[in-house]
């Protein structure tokens, strides 16, 4: 039997819901870029299942509730789970705060990007809006990682072909 | 962290060839991006993965939605009346003033005659409601309950009870997702109440505020002056509050004053809004001419709108 995929796009639905839950608006730039995280954690840790394509039609689905140019964030996340692709073998033996760094480094990366996108197609902004959720982020990794890592057991026993 | 499932996960990555995928997506990224950039494509597509996520959406706004009905619901009987006899005095102060509109609005349909200019008609409106959502941090744009299916257009103006609140800029049938004027994409044509001075507001990424950037250092402008829609351009019909002049600042050395205004509308918390329908002219061309000023509005001082 093989471990279901539900759940994980369950999390991404839930996770791209997080990304336009209302907030005050003091605080809009500290929410953490929840989808970004999420797509890194499968990509890290069921590469064969969550891949380049996955994360492009999340990246879509961010395009088209952001409003912002269709395909940005698609190629963004596509290039993040890319580099975790080629990177997860490293990645998953590395203590927590070394991952929680290198999981920093991509999610930058993935800034530029947009800031790159942004600046070809005319307006760049690197305010607050932008860097916020990555510093967000970096205080959730931890706890995210601890919960998502239960879940993924849980699955993974489910799964004889993991074994 | 590392399970004994790394090798069978392994093995399924190296089977998959990410790179190929890679280059692919990437090719197909680029290419969705420039068509979205240069035209309008994509907009079915849009249309199609917005209607999909308007469920979503609707689900995101109901504990918003939820508190709201608890909040009616639940409400104590001495603050309904209060609030009824509050609604009450305004709604009569409010069609007082509607009564002096009429005779007003007669007058002016009769001078309007004389004139020979065409009279402008009362406009149409549909009350839409704004979803619970914030979108992209950068940008100021919100999701509408109204959409295609109940006559929303691409390019109708918003109001709220203050003033102009924005324009529809892509319609998704059930849903339509608008621009607010404080967006820095946003610009407004508008003239000054005082003296019919007409230049255009720009949004400046801030709720609070928005800029005139298009006014020479000899513009009649002060701080308190209210800008009303002008009407050119046909988007938005004229005559309604924009913002009001907080802060007209020369001092720099350049060829434009800096020139501040408040929106009129209430944008941080705004909940519903007015879709305007403008009554059709005969034609677009009409429709703009009928916008031209009349004698009474054109004293504007010569070259001070350049």
């Amino acid at each position: 039997m093989k471990a279901p995929l539900w759940p994980v796009w369950l999390l991404m639905l839930l996770a791209l819901a997080a990304e336009l839950l209302p907030l005050p608006i003091a605080v809009q730039p500290l929410r953490p870029a929840w989808t970004t995280m999420a797509v890194i954690y499968w990509s890290l840790m069921w590469p064969g299942r969550f891949g380049v394509w996955s994360a492009l039609v999340v990246g879509l689905f961010i395009d088209v509730a952001h409003g912002s140019l269709l395909g940005q964030h698609a190629l963004s996340l596509s290039i993040v789970t890319y580099l975790v692709l080629k990177l997860h073998l490293q990645m998953r033996v590395f203590p927590l705060w070394q991952l929680t760094l290198s999981v920093i480094a991509l999610m930058f990366l993935e800034l530029f990007v947009l800031l790159w996108i942004d600046g070809a197609t005319g307006r760049a902004e690197f305010g607050p809006g932008r860097w916020g959720p990555v510093l967000a982020a970096s205080f959730f990794w931890p706890v995210m990682m601890a919960g998502m890592d239960r879940l993924r057991e849980r699955l993974e026993r489910r799964d004889s072909s993991f074994n | 962290m590392v399970s004994s499932s790394a090798n069978s996960e392994a093995r399924a990555y190296r089977n998959a060839s990410p790179g190929l995928r890679f280059f692919l997506a990437a090719v197909l990224c680029l290419s969705l991006m420039y068509l979205d950039h240069r035209g309008t494509y994509l907009e079915e597509i849009r249309a199609y993965v917005g209607g999909a996520m308007y469920p979503l959406q609707v689900a995101i706004d109901s504990p918003a939605a939820g508190v709201r009905w608890m909040r009616e619901n639940f409400a104590l009987r001495e603050r309904l009346i209060g609030e009824n006899t509050a609604l009450r005095r305004e709604s009569l102060i409010a069609s007082a003033e509607l009564q002096r509109m009429a005779a007003l609005r007669a007058e002016n349909t009769r001078f309007r005659a004389l004139l020979d200019s065409k009279s402008r008609v009362p406009d149409r409106v549909v009350v839409g409601e704004i979803l619970a959502i914030d979108m992209d941090p950068l940008r100021h744009r919100v999701i509408l309950n109204k959409g295609g299916r109940d006559g929303a257009h691409v390019g109708q103006a918003l109001l709220d009870a203050g003033g102009v609140v924005g324009q529809i800029t892509r319609d998704r049938g059930d849903s339509a997702e608008a621009l607010l004027v404080t967006d820095p994409d946003h610009a407004v044509p508008v003239e000054v109440v005082r003296n019919g001075l007409r230049t255009i507001a720009m949004g400046t990424g801030d709720l609070e505020r928005l800029s005139l950037p298009f006014m020479t250092r000899n513009a009649d402008i002060k701080a308190g002056d209210l800008l009303v829609t002008s009407g050119l351009g046909g988007a938005f019909p004229a005559g309604y509050p924009v913002g009001t002049v907080t802060k007209v600042d020369g001092s720099s050395g350049d060829a434009f004053l800096e020139v501040a205004a408040t929106p009129a509308a209430s944008l941080d918390r705004l909940r519903e809004v007015l879709l305007v329908f403008q009554q059709p002219g005969p034609a677009a061309g009409d429709a703009a001419l009928a916008d031209v000023p009349t004698p009474e509005t054109a004293a504007v001082p010569p070259g001070s709108q350049e």
